[in-house]
């Protein structure tokens, strides 16, 4: 067992209906880490999550959270799904949708303690006062913070987070990021991401997922790197783009 | 007033005394299920709306038909006079609720092509049951309800049921929100998504049972779902839903059922008609106030 290392994924490859999603993929993923995933629409960053939350199974290979199992050490993992696959006109407060992070196996009925850190995680996102608001009635990027509360409140040692980022203004996006910055002191993220430009301002890395997994500290980030990971196919709106201290060439 | 309204309330009016008659008995019986089928049926409905997972309710409606026909022929050919079609229903709906949950949890892209063979073979198999079965068997009363069949004995049934339903959903209550809003999230807090599916559709298959002696297998599915669309537009939390669903589903069934016997009217259309009315009213209303 390695020390240090919050998640391990050895040799893990994984496919889809006779598509490999994920070739060979070795990943060290060490305590305190803030790193984001990038890559392709169907490169398998998705598929990366749910493999560390053993919602796939891999074909081949082993993935370790805190030195088990990822069904074992799921209790410690915070996850925000893309939101798109949950039905807004549900009717649920936010407190409801909030509470749901506080789910445990015995107990049938939230108690006081439970509805304090509910509370005390929708703080934590900016968003109390609106705990009897009607989950559907949020804006986008409001939904996207309460589903990052709803993370929060089971204390979780390792956050990730999947597309916090989608259909939400520059505004917003600077806030979530804000606020994720504030929590990596206390825990581990991984988040994935199609702003490689924005994200590299606030990660410590970047994971590039494109069937081979590759990690990079964002000190190293540059023009050639990007174009190595998108296979020169970038098409990027850089509306926040920063270069490294040398620049960046394009051909 | 005109003619035409005093005739009609004067129809009402008869409806009422039929009631206080102690020879129209099965009418106070089929307001007395209704109201109290309506329980059920608020909150499963409510559950099966935001679950989106009404046409799955359909598939086991219909392949209840299977087990009505299944213990009609047993009582008569094989002479087992205890195997009521009720108990041939409870049967054939639990057992369709368990395959067609397994189904959608497991079928993917093979799902509605599945689910919908399910939902034919079981009607079918029930018409050749009742083929082979002598003596005449009126088969739209199952399809489409009939009130005059009605017993002591449903009522009995229908309380029980009613008050499994409740305690299961009420003890469950968490587990069922959590399992319609989002299971995969669920699953990640440890809790066992697949049993507590499964025992939302046995609930299901339970509640749609119920009813099948007022509106019948066809119609049942929409009383199960028009009630809590209908509450969906004003409840901001889920047992808000539940609540105004029960209000509006014994509301229907009762006064289909009163319409229906002033008017000489099959009972079960009479109360489907009513609630989609209802439904389309509610529907043009929001869309209009909206613009």
């Amino acid at each position: 067992m390695e020390t240090g290392h919050d998640i391990i994924l050895e040799n893990i490859s994984f496919s889809y209906k006779q598509n490999q999603i994920l070739e060979d993929v070795t990943l060290f993923i060490h305590k305190g880490e803030f790193a984001s995933i990038v890559g392709p629409n169907g490169g398998g960053k998705t598929t990366l999550l749910k493999l560390i939350l053993g919602l796939l199974k891999p074909d081949k290979g082993k993935v370790t959270i805190f030195g088990k199992p990822p069904e074992q050490a799921r209790q410690k993992i915070g996850y925000m799904p893309q939101y798109a696959h949950l039905d807004m006109d549900f009717p649920a407060t936010v407190m409801d949708v909030v509470l749901m992070g506080r789910l445990t196996r015995t107990a049938l009925w939230f108690s006081k303690k439970d509805r304090a850190e509910a509370l005390a995680a929708i703080d934590e996102v900016g968003m109390s006062g609106f705990t009897s608001t009607g989950f559907n009635e949020l804006s986008g990027g409001q939904k996207q913070r309460i589903l990052i509360a709803r993370a929060l409140c089971s204390r979780p040692a390792i956050l990730l987070l999947d597309e916090p980022t989608a259909n939400v203004d520059h505004e917003t996006e600077v806030n979530l990021f804000s606020i994720l910055q504030a929590l990596n002191s206390k825990m581990t993220i991984l988040v994935v991401s199609h702003d490689l430009g924005f994200v590299s301002k606030y990660v410590k890395s970047v994971i590039c997922v494109n069937r081979k997994v590759v990690i990079h500290p964002t000190t190293l980030m540059n023009g050639m790197l990007i174009k190595d990971i998108y296979h020169g196919d970038l098409k990027m709106v850089r509306h926040d783009h920063r270069c490294s201290e040398e620049g960046h060439c394009h051909d | 007033m005109t003619t035409g309204a005093v005739k009609k309330a004067t129809a009402m009016i008869e409806a009422i005394h039929a009631l206080l008659d102690p020879d129209n008995l099965f009418l106070r019986y089929a307001l007395i299920m209704g109201g109290l089928a309506s329980i059920s049926f608020g909150i499963i409905g409510t559950f099966v709306t935001i679950k989106r997972i009404g046409y799955l309710a359909g598939a086991i409606s219909h392949s209840v038909f299977g087990g009505i026909g299944l213990a009609i022929f047993l009582q008569v050919n094989v002479g087992l006079t205890w195997f009521d079609p009720i108990l041939g229903a409870t049967l054939a709906a639990v057992i369709s609720a368990v395959i067609i949950g397994l189904v959608s949890l497991h079928a993917k892209e093979r799902e509605d092509t599945i689910i919908g063979t399910l939902w034919a073979v079981g009607m079918a198999a029930g018409i050749l049951f009742i083929d082979r079965t002598a003596g005449y068997f009126n088969l739209s009363s199952y399809l489409f309800g009939d009130i005059l069949l009605i017993s002591k004995k449903d009522l009995i049934y229908v309380g029980c049921l009613d008050t499994l339903v409740l305690g299961i959903s009420i003890l469950f209550f968490n587990r069922f929100f959590s399992v319609c809003f989002d299971s995969e999230f669920m699953a990640l807090r440890g809790i066992n998504t697949t049993f507590f599916y499964l025992l939302l559709l046995i609930l299901t298959s339970l509640t749609v049972v119920l009813l099948v002696r007022i509106v019948g297998i066809v119609l049942v599915i929409a009383l199960l779902t028009i009630p809590p669309a209908i509450a969906s537009f004003y409840a901001k939390r889920l047992w808000q839903m539940m609540l105004f669903s029960i209000l509006l589903c014994s509301f229907f069934t009762s006064a289909g059922l009163l319409i229906s016997y002033s008017f000489s009217l099959s009972s079960g259309p009479t109360i489907i008609i009513l609630s989609g009315a209802a439904y389309l009213m509610m529907l043009i209303f929001h869309k209009w106030i909206r613009n």
